[in-house]
């Protein structure tokens, strides 16, 4: 894509932005502009002309199958026997038998196109990928490569992460929010992210108070103009190990400052995942209606109480596997119990009924939905971090307004929230159309808990749900550490227990940090690669992509490269094999 | 006091068409984030007290109550205070029997924003259609008070509410709250001739 890099002088940039702050009606203090305006010395801007996107946006608007956003329907016979199967999407382990449950938009571009191009739909993106698709045989040349980690890098990664730690840790469990803005600990924190509006009135700090930040706000809006000014985006800024990354989403603004080697694609996509939580809060109408009474509200009224929602959807988005592979995991669970289960909650449905899903913690049990209506995993992950962020719903039988904004950024579902069981992990969530329908929908709780108690598919749920998942021995790879596979058509994933060495919270999200910088590079915009093979300090990593799947596996340092190579075909027979259990092969609809 | 028995759910067998009468009383909770609505609705349904997160939407319980004469069903739609919830909030006090306006003694703002909830009801019900009860909760943090029991006192006065100082906390006067919905001699005929006409 056209960008360009510009390497503004200092003091003209200094002119420009004060005098941007007064016509934006910022405060703007010197002392701090000019603290902030400091750091950025040496700075590089990426900007993009905003012809060069129209352009684009232009190009890639290819409408869609029956211009609805269902997933074409794919058969069993269709499915592969092959020894390497899921060379084509629609094949590869875990892809569901008859159709999808979710919105077919499951690559990562997808979401990061929406990111970078505002509200051109999932649609444009799968024709790409469609083009693309070609079943190379693996460890073919061109696409592939071999990375050696430089030394020492990883160590004062680690360094920074604990430091980091040591910070939480001293904070307590609430929110880090007394901390000083000026402090050394706060700007060493890894992943900053702002949310402002476009009058630079701060909504949201990840750290920190919004008070506190307001006249760094200011500075950042004050650079956003300042580049529109001139019929520019700014996208992003590169300076000394930082990425700033701008996302422009009318009415609001979101700024991710950060020192990971996550690409400026993810950081951007992390944004728009923050953006989605506020819209799922208060709907995008909402929203601008607020801001075209009032250009200068402050949101932080509206979202009071709400901020641990964006907090832990941070936290998710460092540490979920789900979030980054924009897909969902599930409980493992003997497919005829599964089944048992979904037909129970296909037969209390009720008129306005559109998603029943159980969860189980974090894991999907099952999902129900109407006939042509899908979810999008990223709806389904801002429900799971509504769940598993408010204890609320343990009590008594919750009834709360939510906007899924990719299914609609306009209105509000209603979902009723409840537990099968005072001390159970078992979340029934019923989502339904009609504000005015609760007691419907209790019947339907009621209805489904009666029929499901009567099967011993309940006995088996519950056991499944108290028994931890499944080790990576169980494959067979003495190798293998750990894994992550995703099937694309199912938007469904199934990654083993994280395994003794990465136990602990700190190198979990090392292996995390791991698979995403793999990710960011199997999906560079300009480069990307079909695979990978990654040697870092202390594991061995191959990175996998096909139109059927995609695969992140770790081994030891012991592992070599043809080892690796040979595990996928071995671990595939074994997910073929597991797919029963792993997956929902059965979706249902009402 | 001792005709006032709570029971658990489990162990509460309604007897619809028996000699004792079960009425349905729909119970609203109404305040801002952090007054103790959920703990007061705990605190009522299991006469338990725990940390408790700040409601989403709106929270659904039920809770039975054998008065000598009588089985009340108490339904209780415990809301959300924060701000961005209000515009469903009406659904729920819509028709209900008894609403209790809920304010934090340690908190002069809650106790403004109690008033606003008391006009807001105002324009919505018929009178004698829904007692409103003014509430004072976290009684048993005397030291940190802002709102004194006068200034509760004489609100409800001028509204010609009930009023009830309580604590969530300790359970201090959460009998007394009950007895007031359910069997305050002033208010316990009319209320009983309302609940008639909703018999289940
Ligand atoms: N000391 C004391 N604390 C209380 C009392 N009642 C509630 N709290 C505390 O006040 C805080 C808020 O209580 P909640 O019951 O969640 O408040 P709420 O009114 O339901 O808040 P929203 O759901 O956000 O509207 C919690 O930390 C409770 O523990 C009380 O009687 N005394
Ligand atoms: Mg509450």
């Amino acid at each position: 894509m056209g960008t360009k890099t510009l390497r503004p002088t200092i003091p003209c940039f200094l002119f420009g932005c004060a005098d941007l702050c007064d016509r934006a009606r910022v405060p703007f203090t010197t002392r701090a502009s000019k603290k902030s305006l400091r750091s950025m010395k040496g700075l590089c801007l990426t900007l993009e002309p905003a012809t060069v996107m129209e352009a684009d946006v232009h190009k890639m608007s290819v409408p869609l199958e029956n211009g609805s956003l269902a997933p074409v329907d794919r058969l069993r016979s269709e499915r592969s026997d092959s020894p390497t199967p899921g060379l084509v999407e629609g094949t590869e382990p875990g892809a569901g038998q008859d159709s999808a449950m979710f919105v077919h938009a499951q690559s990562f571009e997808d979401l990061t196109a929406e990111g970078e191009q505002g509200q051109e739909q999932e649609e444009v993106q799968e024709e790409e990928e469609g083009e693309s698709e070609r079943a190379p045989e693996f460890g073919e040349l061109g696409d592939s490569e071999e990375t050696q980690e430089p030394e020492g890098k990883e160590e004062q990664e680690q360094e920074e992460r604990e430091n980091e730690k040591e910070e939480e840790d001293q904070s307590g469990s609430g929110r880090a929010k007394e901390e000083d803005v000026n402090s050394e600990a706060w700007r060493r924190h890894r992943k900053h992210v702002f949310v402002l509006s476009e009058a630079g009135k701060p909504i949201y700090s990840r750290y920190g108070t919004e008070e506190a930040l307001s006249s760094t706000m200011g500075v950042m809006m004050a650079l956003v103009s300042f580049v529109e000014a001139e019929k520019n985006i700014i996208r992003s800024i590169h300076a000394d190990g930082y990425k700033v990354v701008f996302l422009r989403k009318s009415p609001l603004v979101l700024v991710g400052v950060s020192r990971c080697r996550q690409s400026e694609r993810e950081l951007t996509r992390e944004l728009l995942y923050i953006y989605y939580q506020i819209i799922s809060l208060l709907t995008l109408t909402q929203l601008n209606h607020i801001f075209q009474h009032k250009q200068n509200y402050d949101l932080r009224r509206l979202l009071a109480g709400s901020e641990h929602l964006t907090d832990n959807l941070l936290r998710l988005l460092d540490r979920d596997p789900g979030l980054l592979l924009s897909a969902v995991t599930c409980l493992p669970l003997a497919s005829s119990s599964r089944d048992v289960i979904s037909s129970s909650l296909q037969a209390a449905k009720a008129k306005s009924l559109v998603f029943s899903i159980l969860l189980a913690g974090s894991r999907l049990v099952t999902l129900v939905r109407k006939k042509d209506q899908f979810l999008h995993h990223m709806d389904l992950h801002l429900l799971f971090n509504l769940v598993g962020s408010s204890s609320s719903f343990r009590e008594g039988e919750g009834w709360t307004p939510i906007c899924l904004p990719k299914f609609n950024m306009a209105g509000f579902f209603h979902a009723h929230i409840s537990y099968l069981e005072p001390a159970s992990e078992l979340c029934l969530i019923l989502v339904s159309t009609d504000r005015e329908d609760f007691f419907n929908l209790s019947d339907c709780k009621r209805r489904f808990l009666e029929r499901l108690r009567r099967r011993s598919s309940y006995q088996a749920l519950q056991e499944a749900v108290q028994a931890p998942s499944y080790p990576v021995s169980q494959v067979g790879i003495p190798e293998l550490r750990h894994f992550v596979y995703k099937s694309k058509s199912s938007g469904l994933y199934t990654s083993p227990e994280i395994p003794v060495p990465y136990k602990c919270e700190e190198e979990e999200e090392r292996l995390m940090d791991l698979y995403q910088y793999l990710h960011s590079r199997m999906h560079h915009p300009t480069r990307p690669l079909r695979s990978i093979y990654h040697c870092a300090e202390k594991e061995n990593l191959l990175a996998y992509v096909t139109s059927g799947f995609e695969l992140y596996l770790c081994f030891s340092p012991l592992g070599t490269k043809a080892l690796a190579v040979s595990a996928v075909n071995k671990l595939l027979k074994w997910i073929r094999k597991e797919e029963d259990r792993l997956f929902i092969l059965n979706p249902q609809t009402y | 006091m001792s005709e006032v028995r709570v029971r658990g759910r489990a162990e509460t067998g309604l007897k619809f068409h028996g000699e004792t009468r079960a009425l349905r009383v729909k119970m609203v909770l109404l305040g801002s984030s952090g007054v103790g609505k959920s703990s007061l609705a705990l605190r009522f349904s299991k006469d338990e007290f725990k940390a408790s997160a700040p409601t989403v939407g709106c929270a659904y319980l039920t809770q039975v109550v054998c008065l000598h004469d009588a089985t009340l069903r108490f339904e209780i739609w415990d809301t959300a205070g924060q701000e961005k919830y209000h515009s469903v909030t009406p659904l729920y006090y819509r028709g209900a029997h008894a609403a209790l306006v809920v304010y934090d003694i340690t908190k002069r703002e809650s106790f403004i924003r109690a008033q606003l909830w008391l006009k807001e009801l105002e324009k919505q019900y018929i009178p004698g259609e829904t007692e409103v009860v003014l509430v004072g909760n976290k009684m048993d943090l005397p030291d940190d008070r802002e709102v004194s029991l006068q200034e509760g006192r004489s609100l409800a006065e001028r509204g010609g509410l009930l009023f009830m100082e309580t604590s969530a906390k300790s359970g201090e006067q959460m009998n007394e709250l009950l007895l007031t919905i359910g069997s305050n001699p002033e208010h316990k005929i009319r209320i009983m001739q309302l609940l008639e006409r909703n018999r289940v």
